[in-house]
C-alpha cells in the first residue's frame, strides 16, 4: 500500500513538472454567456434560420479562442497562417461537428490578460513559447450583425482577444444541390476556410475586413447538410469575419437555412 | 577627363531631376502628414509626432512646422482668418486599450516666426474608451462649403470610424451632437464635398512597416454628409467598401492619410505620405499629387514623367510647334499593285533633315497638324534647381537635339529662344487638371504681373492669356513620344 501511495504521489509529481499548468476556466451559464455578449450575439436555438437580406451567415458554432500571441500583424505570410490553422489543437479539429456548450482541451500559448488602462500590449516575449493547459468550450450564436465580431466574442467571455486563432463552424442546408456558387468572406485578418471537408479560401496578410474580400471558386451546395468550416487568425486589433454564398454575378446566394448542427 | 567629369556631372543633374519628378524635393519626411494649408505664403504640414513640415513654394520642404501636444496623426484646416490644428493624444492600441483623445487647438498663424503665433489651450472633441469599438485617432477636418457645417471623422481599424460636428467658430462639438459610425476597419479618414456629394475618405492596408507597408486610399460617396458612404461596387464603407484613389507605384510604397487642397477652379491637389520611398533609404515622405475628378469620383494624377511630348491643344487636337518651314518627307501613298511587297519599317522625319532650314534666332511658336516632325517633339525636363510650386518642380521645354526653349516675352506671346539659359521666362510650371487635362504656365512674364496661361485664342495661334478651366483654349495633353532616356 505504502510502495502504490508512494508511486501514485511520484507519478502525480512527474505529471505536474512535465504538463502545462491548467488555465482556470468556469464553464459559463447561457445566461451569462448571452449577457457578455449582448449587441453582438445572441443566443442560438436548435432549429434552422435563413440568412440575412445580403446572404451573410448569421448562426455559428463559435469556440474560445485559441491563445497564438503576436505583437504584430505583419507576420500572416500564407506559410505562416497555414501552419498556424493547420496544427492540431483538439482533435476532430477538422471533422467535428460540436454541440452548444461541448468543450475541447487545447494546449495553447499563454498570454497574460489585457490590459486596457494602457494602450500597449502587456505580452512578455520572455513568456513566448510558455505553454498552458485550457478548457474552451463552444457556442452556438446568432450574430446581431452581418459580420461576426470575434473580438467581442472573446473579450465578453474574459478569452484572449488579441493573438488568437478563432474556430467556426456552422451547417447550410440545402432542398436540392445549389450549384456554381461561391463562398465570399471578408475577415479581419487570415485565416481558412472548408466546405464540406474541402479547403475552398486562404486569406493571409494583414487587411480589414471588407465584404467580398476573397471569394472562393465554384463550388457545390449539395441537397441536405453542409458543413462550413473556418478558422480566423490575428494578432493586435480588431478580429471579425463576415460569410455568404455568392453567384457569378456577384450576387448573394440566399435560398437555403442555417443551423448549428 | 574634364569630358568624363561633364558626362558624370551631366548624368547626376539628369538623375536628381528626374528622381525630384516623381517626389517632393528638400527633406519632406513625415509621417501621417495633416492636410497641407497655406499661411502667409507658405505651406504647411504637420506629422505624427510633435513638429511639421513647411515650403516656400509648395515643391521644397524641410522642418520646422511647430506643433505642440505630441500624439499622432495631426490634421489643419483654415478657418476664416484663424486655423484649427488637431491630433490624437496617442498613438492607438497596440494590445492594449484604446482610450484616446482628439484634441484640438487655434492659432492665428502657423508661421512660428511670427508674433502672432500661439497656440490656444488644446480642448478634446471626441474620445474613445478603453474598450468600446472605435480608437479616437486619425482626425480628419472638412468645412462643408455648401451649408458652413464643420465635420470630424476619426478612427482606426479598431472598429468603426466616426463623425462628429464641430462649431466652425468655436471648433467646439457641437452641444448634444451624436458621434455617428460612417466607416469600418480603415485609418486616417477624412471628408470632402465636390459636385453635391459628401466624399468620405479612407486608408486601407498597413501602416508603418517601411518597404512592407500596403497602405492604400480609398473612398466612398454619399449624397448627405452623415453618409452612408457607398464605393463604386455598391458597398457601404460600413461594410469594409472602398474604391481606389491612389495605389502603390514601383518606387514609391503605401501611400495613406488624404488631404485635399484646391488652388483654383480646376486645380486640385492631394497630399498624403508615402510609406517608403525606396530613392530615399525606404523613409517615409511627403506625397502631393494632382487629384482628378473622373465620373464624379477622386483619383490622384500620376507624377509627370521627363520626355519627350506631343503639346496637344485640346480645344483643335493641333500640336504646339516652333513656326518653321513645313519639309515635305520623300515617298507618299503607296500604289496600288504593291500589296505583295513585304512590310519594312520606315524612319519618320530627323531633326538633320531640317534644322539646316531653322532660323537661327528667335523663332515664332503655333498649332498644327501633329505629323510627328521635329519642329513638333518637345522635351520636357525639370530644372531642380529653379525650385517649384505645390506638387512639381519647373520645366524646361525645348526642342528635341536642339536648346531651343519655349519662352513667354514682353509682349505676352509665345517664342522659343535659341538657347536656354534657366530665365524664369523659360520656366514652366505642369498643373494636370481636375478634367485630366494640363495647364502650362510660364514661371513669369516680363513686364506683367497677372499669371498667364498657354492658351490656343485660335486653333492655329497659341498665346498667353489668363486660364479659364471652362475652356479647351486653356487646356493641353501631353502625349508621349519617349521618356527622357
Amino acid at each position: 500500500m505504502k510502495t502504490s501511495l508512494r508511486i501514485l504521489l511520484l507519478a502525480s509529481v512527474i505529471l505536474a513538472v512535465l504538463c502545462p499548468p491548467a488555465q482556470a476556466q468556469k464553464k459559463l451559464k447561457n445566461t451569462e454567456v448571452a449577457s457578455a455578449l449582448k449587441g453582438y450575439f445572441t443566443l442560438a436555438d436548435n432549429g434552422v434560420v435563413s440568412p440575412d437580406s445580403e446572404g451573410f451567415i448569421r448562426r455559428w458554432m463559435l469556440l474560445d479562442p485559441i491563445s497564438k500571441p503576436n505583437s504584430t500583424n505583419q507576420v500572416f505570410t500564407i506559410k505562416y497562417t497555414r501552419d498556424a490553422i493547420l496544427q492540431e489543437y483538439f482533435p476532430g479539429q477538422f471533422t467535428m461537428m460540436p454541440k452548444d456548450g461541448d468543450r475541447v482541451r487545447v494546449v495553447m500559448e499563454y498570454q497574460p490578460p489585457v490590459d486596457v488602462s494602457t494602450s500597449y500590449s502587456t505580452y512578455d516575449p520572455n513568456d513566448a513559447g510558455k505553454m498552458i493547459k485550457a478548457n474552451l468550450y463552444w457556442h452556438a450564436l446568432d450574430s446581431d450583425h452581418f459580420f461576426v465580431k470575434l473580438f467581442r466574442f472573446a473579450a465578453g467571455l474574459d478569452r484572449d482577444r488579441y493573438g488568437a486563432i478563432f474556430w467556426s463552424v456552422t451547417v447550410i442546408n440545402c432542398d436540392e444541390d445549389i450549384e456554381d456558387v461561391r463562398l465570399s468572406v471578408g475577415a479581419n485578418c487570415g485565416g481558412m476556410w472548408w466546405l464540406n471537408g474541402e479547403e475552398v479560401l486562404l486569406l493571409a496578410g494583414d487587411r480589414h475586413m471588407g465584404v467580398d474580400s476573397f471569394v472562393s471558386k465554384h463550388v457545390t451546395l449539395k441537397k441536405g447538410k453542409n458543413v462550413l468550416r473556418g478558422a480566423t487568425i490575428n494578432g493586435i486589433g480588431m478580429s471579425e469575419f463576415c460569410a455568404r454564398f455568392v453567384d457569378d454575378n456577384g450576387q448573394p446566394v440566399t435560398n437555403f437555412t442555417v443551423s448549428c448542427n | 577627363m574634364k569630358r568624363i567629369i561633364s558626362i558624370i556631372v551631366g548624368m547626376s543633374t539628369l538623375l536628381l531631376a528626374m528622381d525630384s519628378a516623381f517626389a517632393q524635393a528638400g527633406q519632406p519626411f513625415i509621417h501621417d502628414p495633416s492636410t497641407i494649408v497655406k499661411c502667409d505664403g507658405k505651406y504647411y504640414t504637420f506629422g505624427t509626432g510633435s513638429g511639421g513640415l513647411i515650403s516656400e513654394d509648395g515643391w521644397t520642404w524641410h522642418s520646422g512646422g511647430v506643433r505642440p501636444g505630441g500624439g499622432a496623426a495631426p490634421d489643419a484646416i483654415k478657418l476664416g482668418d484663424r486655423y484649427l490644428v488637431g491630433y490624437n493624444t496617442f498613438g492607438g492600441g497596440l494590445g492594449g486599450g484604446h482610450a484616446n483623445a482628439i484634441m484640438v487647438m487655434w492659432n492665428k498663424t502657423l508661421d512660428p516666426n511670427s508674433p502672432d503665433f500661439e497656440y490656444s489651450e488644446a480642448f478634446s472633441v471626441a474620445e474613445s474608451l478603453p474598450d468600446e469599438d472605435c480608437d479616437a485617432i486619425d482626425l480628419g477636418l472638412m468645412l462643408d462649403p455648401s451649408t458652413g457645417r464643420l465635420f470630424c471623422t476619426y478612427g482606426t481599424y479598431f472598429g468603426y470610424i466616426r463623425q462628429v460636428e464641430l462649431d466652425p467658430v468655436t471648433g467646439r462639438r457641437l452641444p448634444g451632437n451624436e458621434a455617428i459610425d460612417v466607416a469600418r476597419n480603415c485609418e486616417a479618414s477624412t471628408m470632402m464635398y465636390h459636385d453635391g456629394w459628401y466624399y468620405l475618405l479612407g486608408t486601407h492596408g498597413s501602416c508603418c512597416d517601411g518597404l512592407n507597408s500596403s497602405y492604400n486610399i480609398v473612398v466612398g460617396r454619399s449624397r448627405n454628409p452623415n453618409g452612408p458612404f457607398m464605393d463604386n461596387v455598391g458597398r457601404s464603407m460600413l461594410q469594409g467598401g472602398g474604391k481606389p484613389v491612389i495605389t502603390a507605384e514601383p518606387r514609391l510604397m503605401g501611400p495613406g492619410h488624404f488631404g485635399r487642397y484646391i488652388e483654383e477652379e480646376g486645380v486640385e491637389k492631394m497630399s498624403f505620405h508615402w510609406e517608403a520611398d525606396l530613392d530615399r533609404s525606404g523613409r517615409s515622405v511627403l506625397g502631393i499629387r494632382p487629384l482628378l475628378w473622373k465620373d464624379g469620383w477622386p483619383v490622384a494624377g500620376k507624377a509627370f514623367v521627363p520626355g519627350t511630348y506631343e503639346i496637344q491643344s485640346i480645344r483643335s487636337g493641333y500640336a504646339l510647334q516652333i513656326d518653321v518651314e513645313f519639309i515635305r518627307v520623300q515617298g507618299g501613298m503607296r500604289r496600288r499593285g504593291e500589296d505583295n511587297q513585304p512590310d519594312v519599317p520606315i524612319e519618320g522625319q530627323q531633326l538633320a533633315d531640317v534644322i539646316g532650314t531653322w532660323p537661327e534666332g528667335v523663332i515664332g511658336v503655333k498649332n498644327d497638324f501633329f505629323l510627328a516632325r521635329p519642329q513638333q517633339k518637345w522635351q520636357v525636363i525639370p530644372v531642380p534647381e529653379a525650385g517649384g510650386y505645390l506638387g512639381g518642380p519647373y520645366y524646361k521645354i525645348i526642342i528635341e537635339g536642339t536648346n531651343k526653349a519655349l519662352a513667354a516675352n514682353a509682349d505676352a506671346e509665345l517664342e522659343a529662344v535659341p538657347e536656354f539659359t534657366g530665365a524664369p521666362e523659360q520656366l514652366w510650371r505642369i498643373d494636370q487638371l481636375t478634367d485630366g487635362t494640363f495647364r502650362i504656365m510660364p514661371k513669369e512674364v516680363p513686364g506683367h504681373t497677372e499669371p498667364l496661361a498657354l492658351v490656343s485664342l485660335g486653333d492655329n495661334s497659341p498665346t498667353l492669356a489668363p486660364f479659364n478651366f471652362h475652356s479647351d483654349n486653356s487646356k493641353w495633353d501631353f502625349i508621349m513620344i519617349s521618356p527622357l532616356k
